[in-house]
């Protein structure tokens, strides 16, 4: 797939003709990650005091963004490299971390924002917010409150397409967390024995809420257990975009050839705490230090100067993503609350106006 | 006596509970930082990670796994974060916690407490909002309770820890930084109401977070010239008939009310049997049966006013 293609909304820079095809390829990766920072930065600017966890308060100011915002910040690569391989028709299902992988499903990311905010105009009509963040319009199935349990619902996904005859595949996040739950097993097994069209990634951030993935996990995780159960796998560096997005060009040409699931076991990092009031002061500062000098951003960045292009073509894209968030943060400000009365909708239809 | 909120008085009974019986653990997710809403703070550090387990996000097994600590000897506490996950444990805690004693001709028991906090936590939407207690009072077997205050967090732990069977312990999401005075060394008995304020014209019950509009309610039906009796009803399942029967053979009339749907609610049962047992005027008043939403003005359609309480019962008052 092309990397400008509708589903990934990005479009390779006027000024690319004397660069390679790789460069031009990078830069639009750069591109959806500079874009998650920046829709990620801004939020979490915008959320502080706004969820009553790790025994803080709410703050007497109301937060413009409430409740809990779970950060994906430092591992945009993976779905920056997931979702260029994906057409805006294939469908996709999300976690709780799931704001990086709407937007590089190519969501809108005023109607993104303001479902953050709240408002009428959101994603999900402001009944979701960042938890449960969805696109169906781009193939977006949905973030989830609950670890694993978007993965029964993306092989459910996979086998409707498989019993319509439909061309387009299912593309499954879910975190190192998530291989510890039951849904793990039977949805990676229910896709093998139904030969399905799904990717399933590992988002592997190395921890699950505030506990070390690795001291609560037998074996050698998620790529061990979908190779013996007969799911493909291979682990890359999720922080290395081009690593990410060259594994899931080929997986996601198996899949679509219809030959099985496939799973991608991306390994990345977490940069911030469990969603974004939290400080994370549970972990060793000396790791933390280590993981942001292996940023994503800057990796790719590396890369692109060393193919020659100027540093400031990457400090154009950011100031960019910053102005394209600005403008959504504005638009999320003014626009209208939901009607109160649409709170009884979307329901359903039978007994729908019998609320007690 | 001492002061401490609602999180440090479940922390100071089950760690009192663990120092008195070696067989006391807790299990769950993250409880070596102290437990989402810190009320496992300072357990792990006293007890050991043998005592504290840290747990992989296996709620299946989290429960499971208690039932069988239970039935070989061990008295488990066990951490579901929020009700709405402990959903994905469903089968353990109704098919074997609860059934176990019973279908095995009484040959052993299941003396577990499951921790699992009920309502309305503020923007967290659909899946992290709901308050299940109807669900497990349907389930014989279970013991179902839901304090409201430090003092009764403390001593319904105790209890349920003695209890000897299946407990689910319901505390509030929204609770956890409530201060007030405890009495260290005291139970609260399972079963046991506590009439918070007394009046003469109606008795409003309700639990858990909903003991705090139902109170100003009553402060503000005081100013309108109606004397309302409030009973806090902390145990669901068993339910203390004699004292809400009692108050309301006083009053002659009864207003539920609860954070919960109201449809199939627990205040269903309650004013069936009241109305039963004594003949009085009933009336429940729960949330609509919408899911809450995430935007503030939806969920707080969700939510059950002071206003709405002052109203139904001045309307019941007066009929």
């Amino acid at each position: 797939m092309s990397p400008d293609s509708a589903a990934t909304g990005i479009a390779a820079p006027g000024d690319a003709a004397s660069i390679d095809r790789a460069a031009t390829r990078l830069i639009a990766l750069y591109r959806t990650m500079a874009r998650i920072r920046a829709f990620e930065n801004a939020a979490e600017i915008a959320s502080q005091g706004g969820v009553q966890a790790w025994g803080l308060q709410t703050s007497a100011k109301p937060a413009l963004v409430r409740g809990p915002l779970h950060l994906s910040t430092g591992q945009e690569a993976v779905a920056a490299g997931v979702c260029a391989n994906l057409t805006r028709a294939d469908l996709l299902t999300s976690t709780h971390r799931g704001h990086g992988h709407t937007l590089a499903k190519g969501a809108d990311v005023n109607r993104m924002m303001a479902e953050l905010f709240g408002k009428a105009t959101g994603t999900n009509h402001g009944k979701g917010g960042s938890m449960h963040i969805a696109d169906f319009s781009v193939g977006m199935l949905g973030a989830n409150g609950v670890v694993a349990a978007g993965m029964p619902i993306a092989v459910g996904a996979a086998h409707a397409l498989k019993i319509r005859g439909r061309p387009e595949i299912v593309c499954c996040f879910f975190g190192d967390g998530a291989v510890n739950r039951g849904p793990f097993l039977e949805a990676l097994n229910w896709a093998v024995i139904y030969k399905l069209p799904v990717l399933f990634v590992c988002e592997d951030n190395r921890i699950s809420a505030t506990t070390p993935t690795a001291a609560m996990t037998g074996g050698a995780g998620a790529a061990a257990r979908a190779s013996a159960i007969g799911v493909p796998a291979q682990a890359v560096d999720g922080n290395d975009v081009e690593a990410v997005d060259a594994l899931a060009a080929r997986f996601v040409a198996e899949v679509r050839g219809r030959e099985g699931p496939r799973l991608v076991h991306a390994i990345t990092y977490r940069f911030k705490g469990h969603v974004s009031v939290d400080p994370g002061a549970y972990r060793d500062p000396g790791e933390v230090a280590r993981a942001l000098e292996h940023d994503p951003l800057t990796i790719a960045r590396a890369k692109l100067v060393a193919r020659g292009l100027p540093d400031d073509a990457m400090a154009t894209i950011d100031a960019a993503a910053k102005a394209e968030i600005d403008a959504a943060m504005a638009l999320a400000a003014a626009a209208p609350t939901p009607d109160p009365a649409s709170a009884y909708t979307d329901i359903q239809n039978t007994g729908a106006g019998q609320w007690r | 006596m001492a002061v401490m909120n609602y999180s440090q008085a479940a922390a100071a009974a089950l760690s009192e509970a663990m120092r008195a019986d070696p067989s006391v653990v807790a299990l769950g997710e993250d409880l070596g930082r102290g437990g989402i809403f810190a009320q496992y703070r300072g357990l792990q550090q006293e007890f050991g990670a043998d005592r504290v387990i840290d747990t992989p996000i296996s709620e299946a097994t989290i429960m499971g796994a208690a039932v069988g600590m239970a039935l070989a000897g061990l008295r488990p506490v066990v951490e579901m974060r929020v009700v709405d996950f402990a959903l994905c444990a469903m089968d353990e805690l109704i098919n074997q916690a609860a059934k176990n004693r019973y279908m095995f001709g009484g040959q052993g028991r299941v003396p577990l407490v499951a921790r699992m906090p009920i309502g309305l936590w503020t923007a967290s939407a659909a899946q992290h909002s709901q308050s299940l207690e109807a669900w497990f009072a349907h389930i014989p077997g279970l013991t179902v309770v839901a304090p409201s205050a430090p003092d009764d967090n403390y001593g319904l732990l105790h209890a349920a820890l003695e209890s000897g069977d299946p407990v689910v312990y319901l505390e509030h999401k929204e609770l956890w930084g409530v201060e007030g005075e405890v009495t260290t060394g005291s139970r609260v008995p399972l079963g046991s109401a506590r009439i918070v304020r007394a009046g003469t014209d109606l008795t409003i019950v309700s639990w858990s977070k909903a003991m705090q509009p139902c109170v100003a309610a009553a402060s503000e039906l005081e100013g309108a010239g109606v004397s309302a009796e409030v009973i806090d009803l902390r145990t669901i399942w068993p339910w203390d008939r004699a004292t809400v029967c009692g108050s309301v053979a006083r009053t002659g009339a009864l207003l539920v009310v609860h954070e919960a749907v109201q449809v199939g609610g627990f205040g269903a049962e309650i004013a069936a049997a009241v109305a039963e047992e004594t003949g009085a005027r009933v009336k429940r008043l729960g949330a609509p049966r919408i899911p809450p939403g995430y935007s503030k003005v939806l969920e707080d359609e969700a939510r059950v006013s002071v206003a709405q309480i002052v109203a139904a019962a001045q309307a019941l008052a007066s009929r």
